[in-house]
């Protein structure tokens, strides 16, 4: 698989003794949304987490542009061009947008392209450029997500690791953030590794679709094939 | 009311050591949710520094840019050395560990210099102003406010105008995150140790001369006062932690003024008890005052 953005192969990893993944593969091609699915405790945020360091695997591999990530610190990642934005929206309440925002962008080299793209974060997040002074708690869950993601996207990132961006949003938010996830990555090629509980709006993007049950990948397929097959939604999926 | 005017002073000048004291526990509390015991003793170490350094060259300035320098270094060593392999799943683990720096410092600073008191002097001379026949700062409070205000708005700018201080704070309230965004958290950490330590460093050395002289317990007491303070203030706030060394520093100087020197500590705890029986967080514990 040449040319592959990110490549997992048998993943093993969990806390302490018992593994929460098992043996996972996977592979994201620059520009693609893959999809992660499957029920609560499935193992998809683990799986984040591992990819991203802040889990440490037991076995397997994960390589990006073909280079194994392993020895590579949390911290230096957001270089190589992954953003991971974790569950939970990741804001830091207790910091302002504006500093929150700034914080995405404060180990860019490139200082002028990193307030650009600020400014083009707020351009997309109206509503954040008029709360630009309010601290992270004072924000509705709407509005976290958006500054979880456009925080993100100010590393200006290759590939986005996005943990439940719909979890406690209401559809109409959720709606948004899907199309906006569309459009970024037509706009700028940007693949996305999107985990989700919300099947439906996950598959709307999706071009991949990888179902997880109890650490394992039980299911690979386009995004269109899982979206149609109602056994395997019924089985795995729940509606 | 001389008698007032010049307690107020003297407790003011008294309250900024407990202030900037106040400030290094914070700024620890801050950075790695650890009460550190252990600020006094490395206090001390780092006066015990200066103490040789004025010795050996007759100079008060070289011997302070020592202490803050040694300051710096013990913060540094006791992160990256201790702490950072202390298990903080309990936080008495810390606490206990900060206990054991105690004696252990103050166990080889009574090897290396001995368990007496060891002169200390000051720059500048302690004898008050009179404005009108009544006693207000001596030329040392003066030097003391500037040391500690500094301090203070220097401490202020780095967290709120800097790069880095944005660092430190995101890397204290949200450490995973931040290492996703790319910050290095362990370095902030470390970074932040650095920082407490050597403003406690410049608290010690700024007392000490005040007192009997070094000892290697000379710093116990202050500590007692300005933990006090730093709970008062709570202790997430720095404005908090300033405001907390205050109040602690006018009220020992009212109680031992009017009252007597013995009465003083018990002084404290009572303060610790009506504060904390009203506002259990402290005085400036809102989300707001953790923002700012």
């Amino acid at each position: 698989m040449s040319g592959a953005l990110l490549q997992v192969e048998g993943l093993t990893a969990g806390y302490g003794a018992a593994p929460v993944l098992h043996e996972v593969d996977l592979t994201v091609q620059p520009g693609e949304i893959v999809a992660v699915l499957g029920a609560n405790g499935a193992g998809k945020t683990t799986l984040l987490r591992t990819l991203s360091g802040l889990v440490k695997c037991t076995h397997g591999r994960v390589l990006l542009d073909g280079d194994d990530l392993a020895g590579t610190k949390v911290e230096h990642l957001v270089r190589r061009g992954i953003a991971h934005v974790p569950e939970g929206r990741g804001v830091v309440t207790e910091l302002t947008v504006d500093e929150n925002l700034r914080l995405g962008g404060l180990w860019r080299r490139d200082r002028a392209d990193a307030r650009v793209a600020l400014d083009e974060v707020y351009d997309l997040f109206p509503s954040l450029a008029q709360r630009r002074t309010f601290a992270g708690h004072q924000l509705s869950g709407g509005e976290r997500q958006m500054l979880a993601l456009g925080r993100a996207l100010i590393g200006r990132p290759r590939l986005l690791l996005l943990d439940e961006p719909s979890l406690g949003l209401a559809p109409k938010v959720t709606r948004h953030i899907m199309t906006l996830l569309r459009d970024l990555r037509a706009r700028t090629g940007l693949a996305v590794l999107l985990v989700e509980q919300n099947v439906r709006s996950a598959l709307s993007i999706a071009d991949e679709g990888v179902v997880l049950a109890l650490g394992r990948v039980v299911v690979r397929n386009r995004a269109s094939v899982l979206r149609d097959d109602a056994d395997l939604r019924h089985a795995y999926l729940g509606f | 009311m001389s008698e007032f005017i010049y307690l107020t002073f003297d407790g003011l000048s008294r309250g900024l050591v407990y202030a900037a004291f106040a400030l290094a526990l914070v700024l620890i509390w801050r950075a790695a949710r650890i009460v550190n015991f252990a600020q006094g003793a490395m206090a001390v170490s780092a006066v015990y520094v200066a103490y040789s350094v004025t010795n050996a060259t007759g100079s008060y300035w070289l011997g302070f840019a020592a202490a803050l320098l040694a300051g710096l270094a013990l913060g540094v060593t006791v992160e990256r050395v201790v702490m950072r392999f202390v298990d903080h799943s309990s936080p008495l683990n810390g606490v206990v560990v900060a206990l054991g720096l105690v004696l252990i410092l103050q166990g080889v600073l009574g090897i290396v210099y001995g368990n007496e008191f060891l002169p200390f002097s000051t720059p500048f001379s302690r004898d008050a102003f009179e404005v009108g026949g009544v006693a207000m700062l001596s030329r040392y409070d003066l030097f003391v406010i500037a040391a500690v205000g500094s301090v203070v708005i220097a401490l202020t700018l780095l967290f709120t105008r800097t790069a880095i201080g944005l660092r430190m704070r995101a890397a204290a309230f949200a450490p995973d995150v931040s290492r996703l965004l790319g910050v290095s958290v362990g370095g902030m950490l470390t970074l932040g140790w650095a920082l407490a330590a050597a403003v406690g460093s410049l608290a010690g050395i700024l007392v000490v001369p005040t007192e009997l002289g070094v000892h290697p317990t000379a710093m116990d007491v202050v500590f007692v006062s300005a933990f006090a303070a730093a709970v008062v203030g709570g202790l997430d706030s720095p404005i908090g932690a300033v405001v907390g060394g205050l109040i602690v520093g006018v009220l020992l100087s009212y109680v031992s003024g009017y009252i007597d020197v013995t009465v003083a500590p018990m002084a404290v705890l009572a303060l610790l008890v009506v504060v904390l029986l009203g506002r259990p967080g402290g005085l400036f514990s809102s989300s707001k005052a953790r923002v700012a």
